[in-house]
């Protein structure tokens, strides 16, 4: 499988790529498209991040910057709860007796990793995300108390809300879809401003949010449970009685995988990767500028990356729209009347 | 553990998953009352009103054009109307000339047979009256003649004579 790759983590003892004066493209694109402890904003200017730990004493937050933009687990954090931490490629760990990393035989750290539940990064974004649409899509509904016709933003916005509506919605979902336009207006705009937020190289945006695992896994499970509480009677007889009754033990272990993990599986996998795929391109192209060690190769590098930037804006918009279409589509396969 | 290591790319990270989906799901329900609903509703109700005065321009032009034909009607049939009034009268007035004429010509009519009848009254009058004087005017006469004839003796004794002669018994 491509996504668990064979490559082993370059051990702590491995020097950084950035000291060593060679570059490392890998290990630098990896690094932009990973989430991190601390908002980098410009050369040794960084803001730090709360870190919010649950430790079996409890919980326990500390700012980022007690690491002191160390992730190799050299910096210990300050005492807190009587434990300190050490931070390893973006992980947090248990300090042990000695106040160091303890590697195993595959060059794992073998300390107590506690649940992490820091303002990384990618969360920062979330918030920055939400906080953005709450800004646009308030005052917008505010201004349809004092007249009938949108005005300013809400005219641009309004076409948006009626594409979702009378693209996504209604086609798909059939004359139920009023019960599900919050959540797939929430969904569509949050995922397009969040692919958005991702193609703006500078602080407070540039964080991959929506090329991040986790991210989708979250939406897709979420559109899993909201597909399948949906569900109407018809939609579980399809799944659990299918037709003819002696193709059951192979078709109902299908039509299970199918509605519980496949299509989400996919909507999980279709999000981070076109995503991910993007910032790796750009990057890509940005660091050829650096593996050359030459200006020149600027003229290649920023006319293909400005191509891609605007490629990604579509496939921002269009990511953002398949998702939330393919969740329409499922909620109507789930609702949708006997025919 | 075992060779194959998840890429840290691919990794799910439950703080991520965590605040994804508080995230998610407050602005979905803050998103819902103060946007999302009202957006909608409002969206909805000017497609409505769009919709109702579309309706109503139609009916109104329906209306419309129902009392122009009203108007066309009533006013054919004023126009008949009139027309059929105006015959009326035309033939009342062509009536009563008639009328009038025979009337007035009966009366004429009546009136020159009593003038007829009364002149020939007259006339007959008039000659009765006339035979009448001459009667008596003969009369006198006679009576004047016998009277100077009968004057004398001689006269009467011949007159006598004359007539025993004529009556000659038979």
């Amino acid at each position: 499988m491509v996504l668990v790759s064979s490559r082993p983590l370059p051990a702590a003892s491995e020097a950084d790529a950035e000291h060593d004066g060679k570059f490392d493209p890998t290990e630098t694109i990896m690094h932009h498209i990973a989430d991190a402890h601390s908002f980098h904003i410009a050369g040794d200017l960084s803001l730090p991040l709360p870190v919010i730990l649950w430790t079996e004493k409890g919980l326990v937050s500390f700012s980022s910057s007690e690491f002191h933009h160390d992730n190799q687990g050299k910096h210990l954090s300050q005492p807190h709860k009587g434990m300190r931490f050490l931070k390893y490629h973006n992980e947090i760990y248990r300090a042990g007796e000695e106040g160091a990393l303890e590697m195993n035989q595959e060059g794992h750290p073998s300390n107590q990793a506690p649940l992490d539940f820091s303002i990384t990064k990618n969360v920062f974004t979330l918030f920055l995300a939400a906080s953005l649409l709450l800004l646009i899509f308030i005052p917008v509904a505010q201004g349809y108390k004092n007249r009938q016709v949108p005005k300013g933003l809400a005219s641009f916005m309004e076409p948006l809300v009626l594409f979702v509506r009378d693209e996504i919605a209604q086609p798909n979902i059939g004359p139920k879809y009023v019960r599900y336009m919050p959540y797939l207006l929430t969904l569509f705009f949050f995922i397009w401003i969040i692919n958005l937020i991702g193609l703006v190289p500078f602080f407070p945006f540039s964080a991959n949010l929506s090329g991040n695992i986790s991210f989708t896994l979250t939406l897709a499970v979420l559109a899993l449970l909201v597909v399948n509480f949906s569900g109407n009677k018809h939609y579980w007889k399809h799944i659990l009685l299918p037709k003819p009754w002696w193709l059951a033990p192979i078709l109902l272990p299908i039509e299970i995988l199918s509605n519980v993990v496949i299509k989400f599986f996919a909507l999980m996998i279709r999000l981070f990767a076109n995503i991910t795929a993007g910032h790796i391109v750009v990057l890509s192209l940005v660091s050829l500028v650096f593996i050359f060690r030459s200006l020149a190769m600027s003229a290649v590098s920023v006319p293909f990356t400005l191509f891609i930037m605007v490629l990604e804006l579509l496939v921002a918009a269009l990511q953002a729209f398949i998702f939330t279409l393919l969740t329409a589509l499922f909620i109507g396969q789930a609702v949708d009347e006997a025919h | 553990m075992t060779l194959l290591e998840i890429n840290p790319l691919v990794k799910p990270d439950i703080g991520i998953i965590f605040w994804t989906t508080v995230t998610f799901v407050i602005l979905l329900v803050i998103l819902r009352a103060f946007a999302w609903k009202p957006i909608l509703s409002s969206v909805k109700n000017r497609e409505k009103s769009i919709e109702d005065a579309l309706a109503s321009a139609e009916k109104a032009r329906e209306e419309m054009e129902r009392l122009q034909s009203d108007n066309e009607r009533i006013l054919q049939e004023a126009r008949q109307e009139r027309d059929k009034i105006l015959k009326e009268a035309r033939e009342t007035r062509d009536k009563m000339v008639n009328e009038a004429k025979d009337e007035a010509s009966q009366q004429a009519d009546k009136m020159i047979a009593n003038a007829q009848e009364q002149i020939e009254n007259q006339k007959l009058a008039a000659i009765t009256d006339l035979k009448n004087q001459v009667a008596e005017m003969s009369i006198d006469i006679a009576e004047k003649v016998l009277k100077e004839e009968l004057s004398d003796k001689k006269k009467q004794s011949q007159l006598v004579a004359d007539e025993l002669k004529e009556f000659k018994l038979n």
